[in-house]
C-alpha cells in the first residue's frame, strides 16, 4: 500500500508535526517520539505550546530528529510527516507539510465551539481530504479510537497511531517497544504494546 | 548520558547542582515548571508566593542570609516584582541570587510580549539568555558565580520556545555543596538603602557594571564561530537557532550574555567581516547598543532606521522563526529570493476555528451565564474567568493585567459612570493582587459588585497550590486562607459565598445587590472540574424528547451541548443532545433549560466513566 521508501531517521532528518486537541494525548505521543530519537542516536528537538485552555484547544507540537537540530519550530512547508490525531487540525496544519509529505491521519472529529453552536459547519471528509491533496498524495487514515476501543481502552488510541507511524520508518520495533515501556506506568503497557502492534499492522491491511 | 529535558526542567536541574536551597515563584506560563522541578529534588525548599514581588522578596531574603536562591515568574510577572528587583539591584547580595523572566515572544498564552531584556539594563544587572536547554542547564550553574563574584542579582531571560523545548542535556550527577549558614549580615549602609546610602551604591553599581562589561568580553557563553566572511551575525538566545538554520554558511557571534555587551569582542568580529547583522526577537535590543558603540551594520539599500522603531531587517513584534527569518533576509537583499516553494501559502483556508474555552464542567460557567444576561459592564481579570469573553458568553469588557479588574471598576464607578459595575477575579489572582484593591473599595467606599470565583486552585497554569488550598508546593498541610473572612476583614459587609454550580442562587443575589448601593462581594465556590477529586465524580447527563430545540441550553457555550441533526418536528430546530464524553454532570444546561429536558444526576442511572485520553 505504501509507495514511497520508508523513511530512515539516521540517514535523513525528519520533522513530524503533531496537532490534536488538548486531552488526545499529543504530547505524550510526542513525549515517546522525543525519548525514541535520542535512544537512537539523535540530536531531537521537541516543541509545544501549552497554557490558556486546559481542555478543547489546538494542540501542536513540532518534533524533530536529526545530526544537528536546530530550529525548534518546524516552519510551514517543512514537516515530513504530519501526524493528526484529529481530522480538521489535519487541515489546519495541512500548509506545514513538505510537498509529497506523509499525512496520517487519525479518522476522528471534535467539533470545536464555533460548531456545535452552529455557527460554522464542520468540514466533510472530501473537503479535508482535497485540502491535503493539495499538498500531497501520501495521506493515510485509520481510525485509532475505534481500534482502541476494540482493544478495550479508548486512551490507548495515540499508541494505536504510533504503532501506524511506526510502519513508515525503518525503526526496529523493539527500540518502539522499549521507549513505550519506560515512558508509561507498569499497569497499562501490555495494553499499549498491543495497541501498538495493531496500528502498526493497520496500515499494512 | 544525556537525557531529554525542557528548558525549564534544565534550568531547574542546573540551579540544584549549583547547591540552591531555595526557590520562590508565582505560576505563569511559560515559568511554572521551573519551581515545580525543583521542589521534587532533595535538599531544597521550594514555595509559590501569593506574587512575584513576594517571590521576589523571599528570594532576596535568603541571598541575604546568604544562600544560593532562585525567583520564577512570567515576564509580566517581573512588572509586579519590579520594585524588589531594583533594590536587590542596588544592595547585591551575600549568596548567589537568580531571578528567571519567562518571556513569551508571540504571546501564546499572555497579554504582551514586552522584552524583558531591558530590565537588565534598566536595574543595572547581568542577563543571561539560553538558547536551549543545555545552556540553561550550564548558564544556570554559571549564573550563581557570577552572582556571587560581582554581588548582583542576575536576570535569566528565557523565551517559550527555550522554555518548552526539549532537547538532550549533558547534567552532572554531582551537587555543590550548599553554602554554610552565615550570621544574617548587618552591614546598614549597603542593605539598608535609606537616601544617603543609596547615593554611594549607585555609584557601586554603576562601576559594577563596567566590571561586568569586561567579564563579558572572556564569557564563555559569547563565542564567535567563524565560517564564511561574506556575512557575519551577532545574535542571542533562541534567535541564534535561526540564525544557523537560515543561514548555515554564516558567522555568528553567539552572546549568552545579552547585557552588558562585549565591546572589544563584537568590534573585533565586525572587523573580521564584510556584512554585519544582528539577529534578535522582538526589540532592537543588541542591535542599538552595537549602533551606539559606533559599529556599522548592513542595511538594504532602501532601508531608513526609523526611530524609534531602529530595527531594519527582522520584524520588532511578534514570535521568530525561521519562515520569518528566511523572508526577511530575503526582504533585505541577504538571501536569494526562494523558488515559489515558500510562497504556497494555503488556498486561504477558511477552516472553523478552535479557541479556547471554559471547559466542560466548568465552575465559571454559570456565572458567565448569569453575567451576560445581565448586561452590566464586567471587569475582568488573568486566568481561566479570562476565557468569559468567548461567545456566546461574551460576558468580559476589560481585562489588561492580574489583579486590575476590580480597581478598574473602582475607577469607573467613582468617575461617576452611570452602569454599576462588576468585577470577576479567580482565587489565586485575588490573593496575588485583588486584596489592595478590594481593600480600596471597600476604603473609600464605591459600589463595586466583586465576584471571587474560587475554584480552590491556581487553575490555568495547570493546577498549582494557592494560600486557599491548605497545601504547599511541596505537598504539606497548611492554613488555609478563609476568603470570607478576608473580605469581611477588609470592611466589606455584604458578603455571600455559594455553589458556583447554583445558578439560581448566583442571579437572585447579583440582582438583589443591584437594588443597593453598597460595595459587595459573591464568592462562588466550587473546585476546578479537571482536578483529581472532581474527575471522580464526572457523571454524563442526558437530553429527554421532551427537548424542542429552544436553543436555551446552547447560550451557557459548553462543549459538551451539541446540535444534533435531529429535528424539532414542530419548530423544525435542531435538538440538543450531549457529548457523553465531555459532560462531566455539572447541570448547569440543566437548570437553564426551560422544559426541564435535560435529566439531572439523581435523574440519572450512574455508570462508570473514564475520560477518553490521558496525557
Amino acid at each position: 500500500m505504501m509507495n514511497f521508501p520508508l523513511i530512515n531517521p539516521l540517514k535523513q532528518p525528519v520533522n513530524i508535526l503533531l496537532v490534536g486537541v488538548g486531552g488526545q494525548g499529543t504530547i505524550l505521543a510526542s513525549n515517546i517520539l522525543a525519548e525514541l530519537g535520542l535512544r537512537l542516536g539523535l540530536d531531537v528537538k521537541q516543541a509545544e505550546i501549552h497554557g490558556m485552555s486546559q481542555r478543547g484547544g489546538s494542540v501542536v507540537s513540532h518534533l524533530r530528529w536529526g545530526e544537528k537540530v536546530f530550529s525548534p519550530i518546524i516552519p510551514p512547508g517543512e514537516a515530513d510527516i504530519l501526524l493528526a490525531f484529529e481530522k480538521l487540525e489535519a487541515a489546519r496544519f495541512s500548509d506545514h507539510l513538505r510537498p509529497g509529505g506523509i499525512a496520517l491521519i487519525n479518522d476522528h472529529s471534535i467539533n470545536p465551539m464555533t460548531v456545535s453552536a452552529g455557527l460554522v459547519e464542520y468540514p466533510d471528509h472530501a473537503q479535508i481530504q482535497g485540502i491535503l491533496n493539495h499538498v500531497t498524495g501520501h495521506i493515510y487514515w485509520i481510525n485509532g479510537l475505534k481500534i482502541a476501543e476494540e482493544l478495550g481502552n479508548t486512551r490507548t488510541a495515540n499508541v494505536v497511531l504510533l504503532g501506524a507511524l511506526s510502519s513508515l520508518m525503518t525503526i526496529d520495533p523493539t527500540d518502539w517497544a522499549t521507549v513505550i515501556q519506560a515512558r508509561l506506568s507498569a499497569k497499562v503497557i501490555e495494553i499499549n504494546l498491543k495497541a501498538f502492534q495493531t496500528g502498526r499492522q493497520a496500515l499494512r491491511n | 548520558m544525556k537525557r531529554l529535558l525542557s528548558g525549564n526542567e534544565a534550568f531547574a536541574r542546573g540551579s540544584w547542582e549549583a547547591g540552591v536551597t531555595v526557590a520562590s515563584g508565582y505560576p505563569g506560563t511559560p515559568s511554572t515548571e521551573i519551581t515545580e522541578t525543583f521542589a521534587k529534588f532533595p535538599g531544597v525548599y521550594a514555595e509559590w508566593a501569593p506574587n512575584e514581588k513576594v517571590a521576589l522578596d523571599t528570594a532576596i531574603g535568603a541571598a541575604y542570609a546568604g544562600q544560593r536562591a532562585f525567583c520564577t515568574m512570567k515576564h509580566v510577572g517581573l512588572n509586579v516584582a519590579a520594585d524588589a528587583l531594583f533594590a536587590a539591584a542596588m544592595t547585591g547580595v551575600e549568596g548567589g541570587l537568580v531571578i528567571v523572566s519567562a518571556d513569551d515572544p508571540g504571546m501564546h498564552s499572555s497579554q504582551n510580549e514586552q522584552d524583558n531584556r531591558q530590565y537588565a539594563r534598566f536595574a543595572r544587572i547581568p542577563c543571561l539568555d539560553p538558547a536551549d536547554s543545555q545552556e540553561a542547564h550550564d548558564f544556570a550553574l554559571v549564573a550563581y558565580n557570577i552572582s556571587e563574584q560581582f554581588d548582583t542579582p542576575v536576570l535569566f531571560r528565557m523565551t517559550t520556545r527555550v522554555c518548552h523545548t526539549t532537547s538532550p542535556v549533558e547534567v552532572n550527577e554531582q551537587r555543590l555543596q550548599p553554602r554554610p549558614t552565615i550570621k544574617f549580615p548587618r552591614n546598614p549602609p549597603k542593605y539598608v538603602m535609606m537616601p544617603a546610602n543609596a547615593r554611594k551604591r549607585h555609584v557601586i553599581i554603576e562601576t559594577r557594571i563596567q566590571e561586568l562589561a569586561q567579564f563579558a568580553e572572556a564569557f564563555s557563553g559569547n563565542q564567535v564561530e567563524m565560517r564564511s566572511r561574506e556575512l557575519g551575525i551577532i545574535t542571542g538566545g533562541i534567535a541564534y537557532q535561526y540564525a544557523r538554520e537560515v543561514f548555515p554558511d554564516a558567522s555568528v557571534l553567539k552572546l549568552g550574555m545579552v547585557y552588558p555587551l562585549p565591546v572589544k569582542l563584537i568590534r573585533r568580529f565586525a572587523e573580521q567581516v564584510e556584512k554585519l547583522i544582528v539577529l534578535e526577537e522582538l526589540d532592537p535590543f543588541i542591535e542599538d547598543q552595537v549602533r551606539l558603540m559606533g559599529i556599522e551594520l548592513y542595511k538594504p539599500l532602501d532601508a531608513a532606521i526609523s526611530y524609534p522603531n531602529t530595527k531594519t531587517i527582522f520584524p520588532v513584534t511578534g514570535e521568530l522563526n525561521p519562515a520569518i527569518v528566511r523572508l526577511s533576509a530575503e526582504k533585505a537583499n541577504l538571501l536569494p529570493p526562494a523558488s515559489q516553494k515558500a510562497s504556497m501559502s494555503q488556498t486561504a483556508l477558511d477552516l472553523p476555528a478552535r479557541p479556547p474555552v471554559l471547559c466542560p464542567g466548568c465552575p465559571h460557567r454559570g456565572t458567565f451565564y448569569v453575567l451576560h444576561k445581565l448586561g452590566l459592564p464586567i471587569n475582568g481579570d488573568i486566568g481561566c474567568y479570562t476565557l468569559g469573553i468567548t461567545p456566546p458568553l461574551n460576558a468580559i469588557d476589560t481585562c489588561g493585567c492580574m489583579g486590575e479588574g476590580i480597581g478598574v471598576a473602582h475607577g469607573a464607578a467613582i468617575a461617576g459612570d452611570q452602569e454599576r459595575h462588576i468585577a470577576v477575579i479567580g482565587d489565586s489572582t485575588f490573593f496575588h493582587t485583588g486584596i489592595p484593591a478590594l481593600m480600596n473599595v471597600a476604603y473609600n467606599k464605591s459600589n463595586v459588585i466583586t465576584i471571587i470565583m474560587d475554584n480552590r486552585v491556581t487553575g490555568m497554569t495547570g493546577h498549582q497550590e494557592n494560600p486557599g488550598t491548605g497545601r504547599t508546593l511541596q505537598q504539606k498541610e497548611t492554613t488555609e486562607v478563609n476568603i470570607e473572612q478576608l473580605v469581611r476583614a477588609l470592611g466589606i459587609e455584604k458578603v455571600r459565598t455559594v455553589e458556583a454550580y447554583d445558578v439560581d442562587t448566583i442571579e437572585k443575589t447579583l440582582k438583589e445587590w443591584l437594588k443597593t448601593e453598597e460595595p459587595a462581594v459573591l464568592i462562588t465556590q466550587e473546585e476546578c472540574a479537571l482536578l483529581p477529586s472532581a474527575r471522580q465524580r464526572w457523571m454524563p447527563l442526558a437530553v429527554t424528547d421532551k427537548c424542542n430545540g429552544c436553543t436555551v441550553c446552547f447560550r451557557i457555550g459548553c462543549p459538551a451541548i451539541l446540535k444534533s441533526d435531529e429535528l424539532d418536528p414542530k419548530y423544525n430546530r435542531p435538538l440538543a443532545k450531549i457529548d457523553p464524553l465531555l459532560c462531566t454532570g455539572c447541570e448547569i444546561c440543566a437548570q437553564v433549560c426551560p422544559r426541564d429536558a435535560i435529566l439531572f444526576r439523581n435523574q440519572i442511572k450512574p455508570i462508570a466513566q473514564e475520560p477518553v485520553f490521558s496525557e
